[in-house]
Formats: C-alpha cells, structure tokens, sequence
C-alpha cells in the first residue's frame, strides 16, 4: 500500500507527455473504474462464467483446449483478475513460479519486494507512475537457475468490462543461466468508449539466463473515424544483469487505436545482448509511436532492433528509438534497421532515431528504408493469377518476415492471419 | 482462341499501338519482332492487362471472353500466361509458396481442389526432373536477389507448372547463352500440344530456330507492317529491319 501511495503522490505531480507522434484527446482518468473484478472466487474451469468462456473460445483460446492440445500454461488475466493458472503444479516441480502477482505478494515476497520497480521505478514516467500507484494483478515468473521452462508460458490479457482501465504488472525472473519463453496475446472485443490500457512489464536476467518475450497486441483500433478504439501506453523493459545474459522481445502490434509502446533493454552485465523484433500496423485512424530503447553499460554488449511499419488508409507509425552507449560500454555493438512500407497515399511513416554514444570503441549502425507496395510487384503476381488482396497481403508478410520468423510457431501462424485482418480493404 | 481487333493502346498519352489486328489460333505459335519502341511489350502487356496500358480503342476477345472485363488475375486464372522481361523481384516472399499459392488459385477458379503442401512437392519435382532443372531456385525468395538467367529459369518453372493455354514470351531469350536458350526451347517445345498457343517477342533469330513459328509479323509504328512464316525471320536475320524498310520511322 505505501508503494502505491508513493506512487500515487508522484503521479498526481507529474504531466502527460505529448512528445510523442500522435494525436488524441485527453483521457479523463476519473472516468475510469480502476478495479472489476469477477463475482466471486472461483475453483474451477466450471465456475468461470460460460459467457467468459464463450469469448475465448470465439478467440480460439479456450482454456481447456490450451491445457489439453498446446501445452502452453495460461494465466488468463481477465477483467484484472486471474481467474485460473494452469500447469502450475507441473511448473513447481522444477521450481518455477508462475501465478498471479497478488498471489506470489503473499508466498514468495521476498521475490516481489526485491524485484517490484527495480527495472521500471516508480517515477520513470506518467504512465508507469499511474499503473504504480493503481495496478490491479499481472503475472509472476520466476524461472530457478539452471532450469529451461519446458513449455512457452502465455498470458491472454483481455479488455472486457466496460470503461475499465487495465493496469495489469508483468514481472519474469530468469535467474542464473535458466531460460524462459513467455508469450502475451491481447484481443479486446468492441467498446464505444475509447479505454485505456497502461501496463508494466520488468524482466529481469542474471547471469548466462535468457528470456524470449513475445507479444501480439490486437485490442480494438475503432471504427473509420477511430471511435471506440484503446489507448495502449505501455512500459516494458527488461534488465540484462548478469554477464551473458540475453532478452529478446518480439512483438506484433496490430491493434490499439493509440500505441506508445518503447520495450527497452538495459544491458548491465559484460556481454549482455538485447535483441528487439516488431511488426507495428497502422490502418483506418490508428497511430503508433513504438521503438525500443538499447541501454549499453557494461562491455561488449550487443544490441539489434529490426523494426517494420507499415501503414494503410489513414494510419500513422512512427518508430522512436534510443541507443545510448554509455562511457564504460566498450566494444558496445548495435545494428538497427527500420523499414517502413506504405499501402496507399493517405498513410505516413515517420522514423526517430536518437544516438547518444560516450564510447569510443563502440559501434552504431542504423539504416532506415521507405517504400510502398509498387504496382509492378503487384501486377506480377496478379498476373500469376493470385488476386489483389492476396497479393498484398503476400508482400506485407515478406516484408515483415524478418520479425514474424523470430515468433513461436503456433504465434506466427496467429500473426499472420492478424496481419490480414488489419489490412483487409485497405487496398484502394 | 485471341482475337484482337483495330486496338489502340496508349501509355501516359502517347500513343503506342494504333489500329492493331492480330487473330491467333489454337495451336498457332506465333513470333513477333521489330525494333525498340515500336510496341512489341506493350501489346503483351496489355492482353495481360497491366495498368499502364490504357485501351482507347477497339476489341480484344479471348476464347470468346471479352478482355476487357476481366481484371489481370482472372485472365491469368483463364489461361493467359505473361513470362515478364524482367520478373519484379519480391524479398521475403519464399518462391516455392508463391507458386503453390498461384497454381492453387488457379484450380480454385476453375472449380478443382487445392493442392495440399506434399501433393504440390510431387509435382514440381517431376516436372523439375523432366528437363534436369535443379530446385534450388524454389528455396529462395521470389526472384530476389537471382541473376538474369535464374529469373528467366524461374519464369520458365512458373509456365511449366501453371500450364497455361497461351504463353506470351517477352523477350525470354535476352541475356541468355545459347545452353539457356535450348532449356527454354526444350520446356515450351514439350508444352506445345497442338492446343497451345505462344506468341513470342525476340530480337534474334536463334529462338526462332529452335522454337518454329508458324506466323512472323513485323510491328512497325503500332502495327503489324508485314507477315510472312519462318523465312522471314532469317531474312530480317540476314539484312536487318533498315534493309528490308521495317525499322521504326520515328526512332531513326
């Protein structure tokens, strides 16, 4: 409770950025229920309302299929509260904890206290603060040194209840030289009233660990006029500690009518790599201001972010990203390639790349291409007797394999198909 | 099976064909050949129906179908074959999915199955086999990256296994050596059932004598100035467009 006081306090003193790329009014935050949560508690699958149910498994996500065919463990954060963790008992043979953070507050706190806020301070910016000062449950991972999770661990997080704001805390540990692969899927059903969505996510790994974070975003990015659609302001950001320890976030942002979304690497320890792979689409009236934030400090820390905007009808991407190389970071290496594709004439495409570099021996390549859908490609494959929207979709998805490849395979398959959802009748 | 009929064609206002006829029949093999600019690419290009050829005038029927009304797709689905001067090439598009994806279209437009993944493999490899072509090229992406020759082979695999009823050949032969030219005479040669049509664009005369047309027309300013069968491709071989008074009146 005094940590989100504390935060509270600071949240009310600080401002909206409006650095940013994009265009919104200004979110009343009284408005806002900060907290639904289900009836009551439940003890099994059975109790969970069927129209719950019902909805994931439109989404194609029913829990028990995933139990029974996929073999992935869900922690499915819905309307703010974990409703049922799965696997849990096979986890914790091998030590691994994966529950809701309420939950791991009350067994494991010393693993909260330590790690709460350590990578994302309460102060670090307005949305952060807020989701400090109010969050309402997330999930816990804690991966034990020298163990591999032996499945993806997936949490669904849905916007379901009306107006309610999700402010959902996402902390992995990957302790020394263990591995995790954690997937995060969001799909939001249609509201009238634009939502908000500030979550926090911290991963941190210690030595020789690594940990794969993959993301799909596809909450609802309105109608033509963007009416109705989320504002997803997110903070992610993981702490490389150890030497040789690894992250890699991928993520595929499809939906959201506002993205402001920076997943960040601090790279702490010698030999450190942080790698950034992400897929951002933009149509009708959605904006996204997405990037990512390469922190080098200790020695020969390597960092690559591939980022791939596109844009249809009237959407706008915008890629923000930072590599900073700070006076210690010797033989810091980062390569980051940003290219943009456009579908159409009304669209854009802008790209932001800060470089602060206080090392001499490091090196920093950055590349940036835009291009749009050129009819000759189009024609070529028209020709071939492959229809218009066929064909598109064919070179956006070549144009964002680089990305989609680094995806878990039964996520790539789901990207994919998001991919041409966005884009259907954006062909003009 | 094609009839065209007094077309004009014009390409960001300036004219290129005018007064067009060409009738093209079952199992005819057709080559067409003339000096640059003279409209050779664009008549292809506009019974495929590219976007930059803008039809002003006149009439173009396929197997009684009007031309003119169907998009680029459902001519290619009804059997119209385009192999391009230079394919486009498409990164990150891997070649073998765009041909499995093609040929699939095309059975589902003419009301059969889809091929599945391993039924498509059977396939491609027989036919691959066929004229000892390797299928390195189908691990690769679409044309990204391939030489000259490996593009042309690449068209060449796209005829072979989407086994269309008219093959229009822009220029195949250009940049190839003469090993490169006998594969694609070998595979078009074997596609030629006497059902077939193929109307060929080249510049030189060794196609033509591996490949033997049955018609050789002659475009000069936007029309056909003068027919003739094989003998005339050797003659135009012999003393050039300028001897025989078929060179572009505009371009000299």
């Amino acid at each position: 409770m005094d940590f989100r006081l504390k935060a509270y306090k600071a949240w009310l003193k600080m401002e909206e950025p409006s650095w940013a790329t994009l265009e919104y009014e200004k979110i009343d935050l009284q408005s806002i229920s900060y907290y639904s949560a289900p009836k009551a508690a439940l003890n099994s699958l059975d109790e969970v309302d069927p129209e719950i149910l019902k909805t994931y498994e439109k989404l194609g996500i029913s829990l028990d299929e995933q139990k029974l065919l996929a073999g992935v463990a869900v922690d499915a954060v819905f309307d703010s509260v974990s409703i049922k963790t799965t696997y849990q008992d096979e986890l914790e043979k091998l030590g691994i904890i994966f529950c809701s953070i309420s939950e791991a507050a009350q067994k494991h706190p010393e693993l909260v206290k330590k790690y709460m806020a350590s990578v994302v301070p309460i102060k670090d910016n307005y949305f952060a603060c807020l989701n400090s000062a109010v969050f309402t449950d997330g999930s816990f991972v804690y991966i034990p040194p020298n163990v591999t999770c032996p499945m993806e661990l997936s949490t669904y997080f849905r916007i379901n209840a009306l107006n309610t704001g999700q402010f959902e805390r996402t902390i992995i540990i990957a302790d020394e030289n263990s591995y995790v692969s954690y997937n995060e899927g969001c799909s939001a059903p249609t509201r009238d009233e634009s939502q908000l969505h500030a979550a926090v996510v911290e991963l941190i790994i210690l030595k020789d660990a690594q940990i794969k974070y993959s993301t799909i975003q596809n909450w609802y990015p309105g109608d033509e006029n963007g009416k109705g659609g989320i504002y997803n302001f997110v903070t992610k950001r993981a702490k490389c500690l150890g030497d040789n320890s690894k992250v890699s976030w991928t993520q595929v942002e499809t939906g959201s009518l506002i993205t402001w979304k920076y997943p960040s690497c601090i790279l702490k320890g010698d030999n450190s790599v942080g790698e950034f792979y992400s897929v951002a689409i933009t149509s009708k009236r959605q904006q996204a201001d997405t990037g990512s934030k390469m922190i080098h400090i200790g020695k020969n820390t390597k960092s690559t972010i591939i980022s791939k905007g596109i844009s249809a009808l009237k959407g706008v991407n915008s890629y923000r990203g930072l590599v900073r190389v700070s006076k210690n970071a010797h033989n810091a290496r980062n390569y980051s390639a940003c290219d943009s594709l456009l579908i159409g004439s009304t669209c854009s495409a802008n790209t932001y790349p800060y470089h602060d570099v206080k090392n001499s021996s490091s090196i920093v390549e950055h590349e940036a291409t835009t291009s749009k859908i050129s009819d000759e490609q189009l024609f070529f494959l028209k020709q071939r007797g492959i229809n218009e929207e066929n064909a598109v979709s064919m070179i956006v998805n070549g144009f964002c394999k680089e990305v989609l490849q680094e995806l878990p395979m039964e996520f790539a398959v789901e990207a994919r198909a998001l991919l041409d959802l966005t884009l259907e009748g954006s062909v003009i | 099976m094609l009839e065209i009929k007094n077309l004009y064609v014009s390409i960001e206002k300036n004219e290129i064909l005018k007064d067009f006829s060409l009738s093209i029949k079952p199992g005819e093999v057709h080559a067409l050949m003339g000096t640059n600019g003279t409209g050779k690419s664009t008549l292809v290009k506009s019974i495929a129906g590219h976007f930059e050829c803008n039809i002003t005038q006149g009439k173009m029927k396929y197997n009684n179908k009007n031309l003119l009304e169907l998009d680029p797709n459902e001519r290619a689905n009804e059997g119209i074959f385009l192999s391009f001067q230079n394919p486009v090439e498409i990164e990150g598009v891997n070649n073998s999915y765009f041909l499995k994806t093609a040929l699939n279209a095309k059975r589902a437009y003419n009301k059969e199955d889809e091929l599945d993944g391993l039924e498509f493999l059977k396939q491609l490899k027989t036919k691959l086999k066929e004229f000892g072509l390797d299928n390195s090229l189908l691990k690769r992406d679409l044309n990204a990256g391939f030489s000259g020759g490996e593009k042309k082979r690449n068209e060449l695999i796209q005829i072979m296994m989407l086994s269309p009823d008219l093959i229009l050949l822009d220029e195949i032969d250009s940049g190839l050596d003469i090993d490169a030219i006998k594969t694609v005479a070998e595979v078009i040669n074997s596609m030629l059932d006497g059902k077939r049509s193929l109307l060929m664009i080249t510049h030189y005369d060794r196609l033509l004598q591996l490949i033997k047309p049955d018609f050789v027309h002659v475009i000069k300013d936007g029309k056909i100035a003068q027919s003739g069968d094989h003998t005339l491709a050797e003659e135009l071989d012999e003393k050039g467009f300028e001897g025989l008074g078929l060179h572009n009146d505009k371009n000299n």
